[in-house]
């Protein structure tokens, strides 16, 4: 019996192999590319969430949100401020995580009850403002009293403990020596897992297809019965929810947070992954987020060495390179397939047909 | 006591006067025809009885209930639900999931059902899912239900807006212009269509331009001009009405 055979007979093989594969990459990554990169697989992780809670707002509400970054800070704050020597916090995780949800949350309607109103270019203007504003006010909450330690940011943060189990140092688990770099690893894979899980579900559902009425069509989504207000907040503030968890891990796993983590090119960036992957595909968006945080640092690993062997030194500095090319890949992209490089499947078809309508 | 009533609507934008005290009572149970010249402010008036408007001055009642301002979703609650002339269809979902929308306010599920998929979630679901392909097969679009709605064929794409708006459960089903762009046949699908739904124990308020069609099928008809209500009765006396006749020809200057 082949292997494709076997999938298909049983299909729960398939999903076996997909774990072993998964619960193995650290190793191999490590064996094979050293632990700097197991690091990039965490921070990948983190930005899955990120694109993952962006995309209930972009991609499934359609509201332009440019400001998405600001949720990520408050969830960071929340964990730097509750767990680190700054006010002599140690909350535990179990705690924080749901925290930083619902501050997150909040937030989201913060953003969200001005901007009802607002959609596209408006929008996403009062959604970059909104994450100044927050990025700024961490900036300069230094001072009269110091909440956040200004510009020099929040150090000494707690890493994520379960019980006496702390993620920040090597761990035995049945002989097997587990770095803090691995265990985030499967932290975050489980959260990212599970985030996956919640946006999936949350699509197909009478929620999902009321985002994706307002976002076709918003007056004919009225029409039809939807409060779009009750609903566009729900997207907000879920979407932020994320972003705050994300944030908080973030928090958890740099152990040092400051203002300058959060500005506008973040958010930029991580709407890319959105708008890249596909926009309201949770597959697509994974792909989008996994190629955006683990090509320009593989790019970034390549250039240098590559130059020196080819000319014997190097010509153009691998910083700048990665930007050109990383923003030459996105115009390609845009050019070649606008509707992201895995889109939904329902959206491909329509389009093909509207250029064949086009060639009548 | 009337379905639907319109009180002494009024609507202005800026200096123009697009509604102009217009009264109109829809009974249970009949079709109203609304008519008029172009930029009469028939669509004005559905968009203000519909809550897309804020009307400037008058009422708007539904079984007696002042629901003046309310937004459109309350109206659809209330049992008012419409289409548009310029159909308005979610281009890039399915046909079925078009319909599935419409159900959205008799139902009742949150994110974290959606999340859980509890036994009552799937349950009601499932239901909704029964009553859309229900309403595809009532309108007579078959066969499509997974395609996206924006590919369907435009009479197709006009049923599919009234099998969304009457996904909705309303009392009242306002149609702006449905036989806009149809060819003959189709037109009298749709008539057979609007038939039905009246047996079905639905009020329709019709704003239609194909004069024929609104003749032989409504028991009532209003005609705006200017955003006046200039007449109104039964379709036979309306047509030789001579304020009407004027409106439509244009008449002698006084």
């Amino acid at each position: 019996m082949s292997l494709p055979e076997a999938l298909r007979r049983r299909p729960w093989v398939g999903w076996v192999l997909c774990a072993v594969a998964l619960a193995l990459l650290p190793f191999l990554v490590e064996a094979g590319l050293g632990r700097t990169w197991v690091r990039i697989l965490d921070f990948a992780l983190l930005y899955l969430m990120l694109a993952l809670g962006l995309n209930i707002v972009v991609g499934f509400a359609g509201l332009l949100d440019l400001g998405y970054i600001a949720f990520y800070a408050v969830g960071a704050y929340l964990w730097a401020l509750l767990a680190s020597p700054q006010f002599d916090l140690h909350l535990p995780f179990w705690l924080l995580l749901p925290l930083g949800a619902l501050v997150a949350g909040v937030f989201g309607l913060l953003l969200g009850a001005p901007t009802l109103r607002l959609r596209g270019d408006y929008l996403a203007i009062v959604t970059l403002g909104f994450g100044e504003i927050i990025r700024i006010f961490l900036n300069n909450l230094g001072a009269p009293i110091n909440i956040t330690n200004g510009p020099q940011g929040i150090a000494g943060i707690d890493p994520l403990r379960l019980g006496d189990w702390s993620f920040g140092r090597t761990q035995h688990l049945l002989g097997v020596a587990l770095p803090a770099t691995h265990l985030h690893y499967y932290g975050f894979l489980v959260l990212a897992l599970g985030t996956m899980f919640v946006c999936i579900r949350l699509q197909d559902s009478r929620i999902g297809r009321a985002w994706a009425a307002i976002r076709e069509d918003e007056v004919a989504a009225q029409a039809s019965g939807i409060n779009t207000r009750n609903v566009k907040l729900l997207a907000f503030s879920l979407g932020a929810s994320f972003g705050g968890v994300a944030g908080g891990l973030f928090a958890s796993l740099q152990g040092f947070v400051s203002p300058e983590s959060f500005s506008l090119l973040e958010s930029v960036s991580v709407l890319c992954m959105v708008v890249l992957g596909g926009m309201g595909h949770v597959a697509g968006v994974v792909l989008g987020a996994l190629m955006l945080s683990i090509l320009p640092e593989a790019l970034r690993h390549v250039a240098g060495p590559l130059q020196q062997k080819l000319f014997g030194q190097v010509l153009v500095d691998p910083e700048s390179l990665r930007l050109l090319l990383f923003g030459l890949s996105l115009v390609l992209v845009m050019l070649v397939r606008p509707e992201g490089l895995w889109p939904s499947p329902l959206r491909r078809p329509e389009k093909q047909s509207d250029e064949a309508t086009a060639a009548d | 006591m009337a379905l639907l009533e319109a009180f002494e609507l009024s609507k202005f934008f800026g200096g123009l006067t697009a509604l102009d005290a217009v009264s109109l009572a829809v009974e249970a149970g009949e079709i109203f025809g609304l008519i008029g010249p172009n930029g009469a402010g028939k669509t004005t008036l559905f968009n203000c009885l519909t809550g897309l408007y804020v009307p400037s001055r008058g009422k708007v009642l539904v079984r007696g209930e002042n629901l003046t301002g309310s937004k459109p979703h309350q109206l659809v609650a209330a049992g008012v639900a419409r289409t548009f002339q310029n159909i308005r269809l979610f281009g890039n979902m399915s046909v079925l999931e078009n319909v599935m929308v419409g159900c959205h306010q008799r139902s009742r599920a949150g994110a974290l059902g959606a999340v859980l998929r509890d036994r009552a979630t799937r349950s009601e679901e499932a239901a909704i899912r029964a009553r859309a392909e229900s309403l595809l097969d009532y309108v007579g679009v078959t066969g499509r239900a997974s395609a996206a709605a924006g590919s369907l064929a435009y009479g197709d794409q006009r049923r599919l807006e009234i099998a969304r708006a009457l996904a909705t459960g309303p009392a009242l089903l306002a149609l702006d212009e449905p036989a806009a762009g149809m060819n003959a046949t189709e037109t009298l699908a749709l008539r057979g269509l609007m038939e039905r739904i009246r047996a079905d124990g639905v009020t329709i308020l019709l704003i239609e331009h194909d004069v024929k069609l609104v003749m032989g099928l409504c028991d009532r008809v209003a005609v705006l001009d200017y955003g006046r209500k200039i007449a109104e009765g039964v379709p036979g006396l309306v047509q030789r009405d001579p304020l009407v006749i004027e409106a439509y020809l244009g008449g002698a200057p006084a």
